[in-house]
This record gives structure tokens, C-alpha cells and sequence, in this order.
């Protein structure tokens, strides 16, 4: 009943694994929720992780924007920056990435270098 | 992020040390700030510096205003920790949920039999008894201890320690009648009411639990509120399970 739970705490997650997929050569991509207004889901510092092959751990919301996230995370993944990405309702973006929980989000989206 | 300052941040997470990370959010550079340093190519003033440690300090990650723009402070903190005092049947489920909830959790029992790796596969066991082993965790305000022996050879010298710690939240497992006894005993060793009142027990939120799960759900839930709304809590001791 208690089984492999016991290793790797949650939280600690989403770092651990993105030194994970570097190790095995993969580009990883961070996003951070750095600022929320209204009653987002993620508390500000949360953050998600994404590879180069698609596959992501952790999460900036309850859901409703990571679709938005990965596909910005996989734009900057092989040239590198950063991205300062603002979802809220009265966003036009937010509603086509199906931001209707009624919150704001500013997410900072960045590369982790090769190296 | 670069590869070295991203390589220090585990490091120091491995270590359970507080770091924070600065990121100018229109720029883009970033430095880390350590205990004793920093490294990476975000200059510092001395405003920036004294906002980190706060935020440090505080366990919050925020973003304050510059005049390069805005920076936001991350702080990584090391796992909150959970010492739970006797490895009874209520103890495998709130190891492993507490695990799940993002403790570190240490376990601490003498009796070989109780705290075996078999009932306890890969949780950290400390096999003393638990002042001793309380004395080497050096709990602080980010540490819950919480106490389900049944039997105050174990519990006493437990709550003991505990209440001469900062630890956020104490819970003890026992009746109303054991928590009376308790309080004697507490109060013959120099204790005052005010130390007593910091004890949860019977412990965990009145949800009716009976199950050892159950129980685990009720104490982490308790643990939750502690640390989240710690107003909340005044006067609702001895409400849980016994």
C-alpha cells in the first residue's frame, strides 16, 4: 500500500525531471507563473517544464493555459530567449485558449541553456 | 536560465539550502542569490539584495518594481518536514501522503519491530528514541511533529522537544482523557498552558475519521490549515482523532 510514493516528493518535481531530460540531451523549456491577479489556480511560482519531444511535468494553472505555454515554450526551444506571456479575460488570447476560470496570469518562459 | 546557474539550483535544493532567483522580466538576465553569494549576470543593487533575503525569509516569491524593470524574486526553499513520532498503522498512510503533499518526512521509533523496512519501504527511518533523534532534526517554524505512539515513554520526551522548537504545527494522538494526563505531566516538567494550547490533540480536523487513512487525511488537512491560515485554528484543538 505505501509504495514508490515515497522518493520523489511532488513538489520537487518539475526541476528534477528537467535535469532528467537534460541528461539525456533534451532541450527543456521553464515557464514561471511570476504574477496572478483574481483567484488563480497555481500559486506565483509555479512552474512547468517542457522537452523538445512535447512531453511537460508541473503546471502554471488549473489547466486551461498550458496548451498556450507549450506551443510558446517549443517556439523559443531551439533558438533560445525568453517570453513574457500575460493571460487574462479580458484578453483576447485567453479566450482562445479557453482562459474562463476568471483569473490573470503572467507567465515568464525561458530556455534552460545548453551546456 | 544558464546551464551553470540552473546546475547551482539543484545543488543547493539537494542541500536544503534557500536561494532565490532574480529574473528581470524584460530582460531577461538572471542571477541566483545563495547564503554566502551570487552568481549569474543580473547586477544586484543594494535594494534587490535586501528585497531577496526578505522573500527569502519569508518563504514568498513576489515581483518588485525597478527602475530596469521588473524583477521577480523566486525563492526555493527546501521541502517542509514532517517528523512523525511512532511507526504504528496510522503512520504508513500519513508518510505516504505527506510525501505526496511535498514533505520531507522522517520517522522516528526504537522498536525495530514497528519501524521495519518492510512495513516502511524507502521512508528515512531514525531508530532512537525521540528526543534524541528530535534533537538531531533541529526542527524549525517550517517543520509539523507529530506524535501517534500512544504511550508517553515515546510521546513525552517527543512533545517535549517539540514544544522547545518553533515547529509550525504539533499534534498528538490521544483521547481527551490521555490529552488531560498529558497536560499534567506536561505541566510537572515546567510547561505553561500557553505551551500546552500549541498542541493539536486529539489530533486532525474533525472530519469523522476513523480508518488510519482517514486519520492521515484529517492530521494533513490540520497541518494544511496550520501553515495556510494559522488564525483559524485557535481554539479548535481537540476536535480530531484519538
Amino acid at each position: 500500500m505505501v509504495g514508490s510514493v515515497h522518493k520523489a516528493p511532488v513538489e520537487d518535481g518539475v526541476l528534477a525531471r528537467a535535469a532528467r531530460w537534460r541528461q539525456a540531451g533534451k532541450k527543456v523549456v521553464l515557464a514561471t507563473v511570476v504574477t496572478t491577479w483574481g483567484s488563480s489556480p497555481r500559486p506565483v511560482g509555479s512552474q512547468l517544464a517542457v522537452s523538445d519531444d512535447g512531453a511537460f511535468v508541473g503546471s502554471v494553472s488549473g489547466g486551461c493555459v498550458e496548451g498556450a505555454v507549450i506551443s510558446e515554450a517549443l517556439e523559443i526551444i531551439e533558438k533560445g530567449g525568453t517570453r513574457l506571456l500575460e493571460f487574462g479575460v479580458t484578453n483576447e488570447q485567453a479566450w482562445e485558449v479557453g482562459l474562463a476560470c476568471g483569473d490573470t496570469v503572467r507567465i515568464f518562459v525561458e530556455k534552460i541553456e545548453e551546456g | 536560465m544558464r546551464a551553470e546557474v540552473f546546475a547551482r539550483l539543484l545543488s543547493e535544493r539537494a542541500a536544503k539550502r534557500s536561494v532565490a532567483i532574480l529574473t528581470n522580466l524584460q530582460s531577461g538576465e538572471q542571477s541566483l542569490l545563495g547564503p554566502s553569494d551570487e552568481m549569474g549576470g543580473l547586477a544586484l543593487s543594494a535594494t534587490l539584495r535586501e528585497a531577496a533575503l526578505r522573500a527569502i525569509e519569508q518563504d514568498s516569491s513576489r515581483t518588485i518594481e525597478t527602475e530596469e524593470g521588473p524583477v521577480f524574486i523566486h525563492v526555493h526553499s527546501p521541502p517542509l518536514r514532517l517528523a512523525v513520532v511512532g511507526a504504528v498503522h496510522i503512520a504508513q498512510p500519513l508518510v505516504a501522503m505527506a510525501t505526496v503533499a511535498g514533505y520531507a518526512v522522517t520517522l522516528i521509533d526504537p522498536r525495530q519491530a514497528f519501524a521495519s523496512d518492510e512495513r516502511f519501504p524507502g521512508v528515512a527511518i531514525m531508530r532512537e528514541w525521540p528526543g534524541e533523534a528530535l534533537a538531531r532534526l533541529e526542527p524549525d517554524h517550517r517543520t509539523a511533529i507529530v506524535t501517534l505512539g500512544h504511550d508517553p515513554k515515546l510521546d513525552d520526551p517527543a512533545l517535549d522537544a517539540a514544544l522547545r522548537s518553533d515547529a509550525f504545527y504539533i499534534g498528538a494522538l490521544g483521547s481527551e482523557r490521555t490529552q488531560a494526563a498529558r497536560r499534567e505531566r506536561l505541566r510537572e516538567a515546567g510547561f505553561t498552558d500557553a505551551d500546552f494550547k500549541r498542541i493539536h490533540g486529539p489530533v486532525g480536523l474533525a472530519i469523522g475519521a476513523r480508518s488510519p487513512a482517514e486519520i492521515a487525511v484529517s492530521i494533513i488537512a490540520e497541518m494544511t490549515q496550520a501553515r495556510r491560515q494559522p488564525g483559524a485554528l485557535a481554539g479548535r484543538a481537540g476536535a480530531g482523532a484519538r
